[in-house]
C-alpha cells in the first residue's frame, strides 16, 4: 500500500476523471445497455408509486418475468434452428417476451390486491414477492436443468450502417442510442412517452392527484382504486420488459438469482431521479457507469501510475460500486428527494352515509 | 385467559402454514413431469419423507434443533426491529459479516486455549454484525435513507466483502479451495449427537432476553414507543434517532452471533462462496412468530425441521430441497394475506391483527425520517 502515498493524488484524479471520460464516451453503448433493466425497472416503481403503492417487489417481478420468458421461448423453439429476422427476432423469443410480461403482470396483479385491496402493508407485501419468486424460480430452475432444454437464443442489436457511424459526433449518437436491442430501445421510447404523459396528459394528472391526495383525487370523481390497480398492472408489463431484457437480450438464458439487486437499485435510480421517468433514466445511467466502469477497469485498464494504483484495487470493490452508489444516493448526499405524498398508503374509501 | 390468547395469536400462522403446504404439493405435482412424469401422491412421499428427516429419529430432532438455532437468532434480529417500526432485511449481511469476524479471530487464536478463543471469536462476530447493523440504522436516522433499501444493498457488499477477505489475505494456505484458515481451538464444543454444539445454547438463551429486553426494559418500552410512532417518543423526551441505532445495532448483533454459531459450530472455517439463507429466513421466522420473541422460537424450530427434513426429502422424494424455500414464500404470502385465511376457513375477524408490523414504516425517502 506504500507506493500509493508517493503518488501525486491530483494527477491522480485527473487521470482517473479522463480514464472516467474516456470510458463514458467508448462504452456509451455499454452503458444504455446495463442501465435498462434499472431505467425498466425504475419505470414500474414510477406507475406504482406515482398513483401512491410503494412497489419493492420489482426484483422479484423482473426475476420471475426473466424465467418465464426463457423458458417460454425455449419450449416454443424447441431447439428447432431459426432463421432470425432483424434484430435477431424471431418467432419464440415474441412468444417469450410476451410470456414476460404476462409474468409481470400476473405478479403485479398479486401486490396490487395484497396492497390495494387487502391493504396489507406494501413493503412487506414486496418482500414476500422477492423471496417467492427467487425461490420458485430457483426451484423450478434446478428441475428444468436435470433435463436441460436448448435455449432460444436472443435479441440483437441493431446496427447502424458502416457509413453513418463513421461520422463525427452524429455516428458515435447513433450508434451508442440506436445500437441496441427492440427491449432496449423500448426503454428509450418509453422513458419520453412517459414522461410526456405524466404532465401532460388527463391521466398524469389522475395519476399524480392519487398519489399526493388521494381523498381530494377521490372527491372530484376519479375512482383511485381503480386507477390504482391499472398503474400497478401497466407497471407490471415493465417489470417483465425488464425481465425479458435479462434472458432474452442481454444474455439468453437463466441463472438463478439472475437479476443480483437491479431491482432495488432501480428504486434508487427512481429516488434519485426524484420520481420523473427522465430522472430515473439519468441516475439509471449513473448505475450503468458504475457497472461499465468494473467491466472497463478489468477488460480495458487504464495504463500509468493510474493503472499501477487501479491493478491495486480488489476487483470485488468495483463489483460492490453500483450498490454503493445507491446508498451513496439514498443518504442523500445528492439532496433531498421527495416522495408522492401518500405513497405507500392504501387508500380507504370513505363510508357510504346510509 | 393467557392459554387463549396464544391460541388466537397462533390460529391465522397455523392455517397460513396449512394453505402453504396445500400450495406447496400443487407446486410438487404440477412440476413433477420435469423430473419423472405426473405423481398425484409425490407431495406426501415429499412431506412424510420432510417429518421423517425433521423429528423421525434423535439425531433428526438434533438436526432439527441445530438448524433452528441460527433461524431463531436471525429471527429475533428481524423481529426486534420490527418493533421499533424497521425492517431488517440486512440479518444476511449482518450474519455474513459476523461469521467473517468469527473465522478470522478464530483462525488467528486456532492454537489459543479454548476458553480464550472462543469468547474472543464471539464477541468479535457480536460486534462487527452490531456495526453491520448500525449502519443502516445510522442512515435512516440521520439522512432517512429507507432501510429496506440500504440493508438489501449492504447484503450484496457483505458478499463481496467476504469473497476478498477469503480469497485475499485471509485465504488459507494449502487449501484446495478459497477458505480460511481452521479455527481450530476457538471451534464450539460439541454438546449433544453428531452436531449439537454449543452455540445452539445462545439462540435459547436470546430468546428469553430478548423478550425481558422488550418487555421489562426501560429501553425496550422506548424502542417499542418509537416504533409505534417516532414524534410522540419524542414529545415524552425520548431519542429516537439514537434508539434507532442503537435497536439496529442489537440486531445485528444478535445476527452476527448466528454467524459465529454456524462458523464456529459447523464449518469450522469460512468458504469463500459461503452460500446462506438465514437472513432471509429470519424474515419468514419473524414474520410468522408476529415478531414476538416466543413466536419466533416456535418459528424457527418450525423452518429449521423444514431445513433439517430437506435432504431427506431429496433424497427419497426427489424434490429439490429448494422446496423448503417456496413453503416459505408461500408461508409469508398467506399471513399477510390474512383476509383470505379468514375467508377460506370462516374465522371472523377480531381485532388479533399484528399491530408490530402494521408500524413498519410503509414508505420510503424523507418523510419516514423522525424530526430532531
Amino acid at each position: 500500500m506504500d507506493f500509493i502515498l508517493h503518488v501525486p493524488v491530483i494527477g491522480l484524479l485527473l487521470q482517473f476523471i479522463g480514464y472516467l471520460v474516456g470510458v463514458m464516451t467508448t462504452n456509451g453503448s455499454l452503458i444504455i445497455t446495463l442501465s435498462t433493466p434499472i431505467a425498466l425497472g425504475a419505470l414500474c416503481g414510477f406507475m406504482n408509486e406515482r398513483s401512491g403503492v410503494v412497489n419493492i417487489g420489482i426484483e422479484g417481478m423482473m426475476l420471475f418475468a426473466a424465467f418465464v420468458g426463457w423458458y417460454v421461448a425455449a419450449l416454443v423453439n424447441g431447439g428447432a434452428p431459426t432463421s432470425p429476422g432483424p434484430l435477431g427476432i424471431t418467432f419464440p423469443l415474441l412468444v417469450g417476451l410476451l410470456a414476460a410480461i404476462v409474468a409481470g403482470v400476473a405478479v403485479s396483479a398479486l401486490h396490487a390486491w395484497l396492497s390495494i385491496t387487502v391493504r396489507a402493508n406494501q413493503i412487506i407485501s414486496g418482500t414476500i414477492i422477492n423471496i417467492e419468486a427467487l425461490a420458485i424460480t430457483g426451484y423450478l430452475n434446478l428441475l428444468i436443468s436435470q433435463n436441460p432444454i436448448p435455449s432460444a437464443g436472443n435479441f440483437q442489436s441493431f446496427h447502424v450502417p458502416q457509413g453513418v457511424a463513421s461520422v463525427p459526433v452524429l455516428g458515435w449518437l447513433l450508434t451508442t442510442f440506436l445500437g441496441h436491442g427492440p427491449i432496449t430501445l423500448t426503454m428509450l421510447v418509453l422513458v419520453i412517452v412517459l414522461q410526456i404523459l405524466l404532465f401532460r396528459s388527463r391521466w398524469g394528472l389522475r395519476t399524480r392527484a392519487a398519489g399526493e391526495h388521494p381523498r381530494a383525487a377521490e372527491t372530484l370523481g376519479i375512482d383511485v382504486i381503480r386507477l390504482r390497480y391499472r398503474n400497478v398492472l401497466l407497471g407490471g408489463v415493465l417489470a417483465g420488459l425488464a425481465g425479458a431484457w435479462f434472458t432474452l437480450e442481454y444474455i439468453g438464458t437463466f441463472q438463478g438469482g439472475m437479476t443480483n439487486g437491479r431491482g432495488f437499485i432501480a428504486l434508487a435510480a427512481l429516488i434519485f431521479g426524484r420520481w420523473t421517468p427522465i430522472g430515473a433514466f439519468g441516475a439509471a445511467l449513473v448505475f450503468g457507469i458504475a457497472d461499465a466502469l468494473g467491466q472497463a477497469v478489468s477488460f480495458n485498464p487504464p495504463s500509468g501510475d493510474l493503472g499501477a494504483v487501479l491493478s491495486g484495487v480488489p476487483e470485488q470493490v468495483f463489483s460492490a460500486l453500483p450498490y454503493l452508489v445507491t446508498i451513496i444516493v439514498l443518504a442523500g448526499v445528492v439532496g433531498r428527494s421527495i416522495p408522492p405524498a401518500a405513497d405507500g398508503q392504501p387508500y380507504e374509501r370513505e363510508a357510504k352515509a346510509t | 385467559m393467557n392459554l387463549r390468547r396464544a391460541r388466537d395469536a397462533a390460529i391465522i400462522p397455523g392455517l397460513a402454514i396449512v394453505l402453504a403446504l396445500v400450495f406447496g404439493s400443487l407446486i410438487v405435482i404440477f412440476s413433477s413431469p420435469l423430473i419423472f412424469g405426473l405423481d398425484l401422491t409425490l407431495p406426501l412421499v415429499a412431506y412424510k419423507a420432510l417429518v421423517e428427516g425433521s423429528f423421525g429419529s434423535f439425531g433428526a430432532v438434533i438436526s432439527t434443533i441445530v438448524n433452528a438455532a441460527p433461524l431463531i437468532l436471525a429471527g429475533l434480529a428481524v423481529g426486534v426491529a420490527f418493533k421499533a417500526g424497521l425492517f431488517n432485511i440486512g440479518a444476511q449481511g449482518q450474519f455474513l459479516t459476523g461469521g467473517l469476524a468469527a473465522a478470522a479471530v478464530g483462525a488467528w487464536l486456532a492454537h489459543a486455549p479454548g476458553p480464550v478463543a472462543i469468547p474472543l471469536a464471539l464477541v468479535a462476530a457480536i460486534l462487527v454484525g452490531s456495526v453491520y447493523g448500525a449502519i443502516p440504522g445510522f442512515l435512516k436516522a440521520y439522512t432517512g435513507a429507507h432501510e429496506v433499501v440500504t440493508t438489501i444493498m449492504l447484503n450484496y457488499i457483505a458478499l463481496y466483502i467476504v469473497a476478498y477477505v477469503v480469497t485475499g489475505p485471509l485465504r488459507a494456505v494449502g487449501a484446495t479451495f478459497a477458505r480460511t484458515p481452521d479455527v481450530g481451538n476457538a471451534s464450539l464444543p460439541i454438546l449433544v449427537g453428531g452436531n449439537g454444539h454449543l452455540g445452539v445454547l445462545f439462540a435459547f438463551v436470546a430468546i428469553p432476553l430478548a423478550w425481558w429486553l422488550l418487555y421489562r426494559s426501560t429501553i425496550g418500552f422506548e424502542i417499542r414507543t418509537v416504533g409505534a410512532g417516532p414524534d410522540a417518543a419524542r414529545y415524552a423526551g425520548m431519542r429516537p434517532r439514537l434508539l434507532i441505532v442503537v435497536t439496529m445495532a442489537f440486531c445485528g448483533g444478535l445476527a452476527g452471533l448466528a454467524g459465529a454459531g454456524e462458523i464456529l459450530g459447523l464449518t469450522g472455517f469460512m468458504p469463500a462462496g459461503y452460500s446462506t439463507n438465514v437472513g432471509f429466513d429470519g424474515i419468514t421466522v419473524a414474520l410468522l412468530g408476529q415478531a414476538h420473541p416466543i413466536g419466533i422460537m416456535f418459528a424457527g424450530i418450525l423452518l429449521g425441521a423444514m431445513r433439517a427434513g430437506a435432504p431427506l426429502m431429496q433424497i427419497e422424494a426427489g424434490v429439490p430441497a429448494q422446496m423448503v424455500d417456496v413453503l416459505q414464500g408461500a408461508i409469508l404470502f398467506f399471513l399477510t394475506a390474512e383476509i383470505l385465511v379468514r375467508y377460506l376457513f370462516r374465522i371472523r375477524a377480531k381485532s388479533a391483527k399484528v399491530a408490530e408490523l402494521q408500524t413498519v414504516a410503509s414508505s420510503y425517502g424523507g418523510q419516514a425520517t423522525p424530526t430532531q
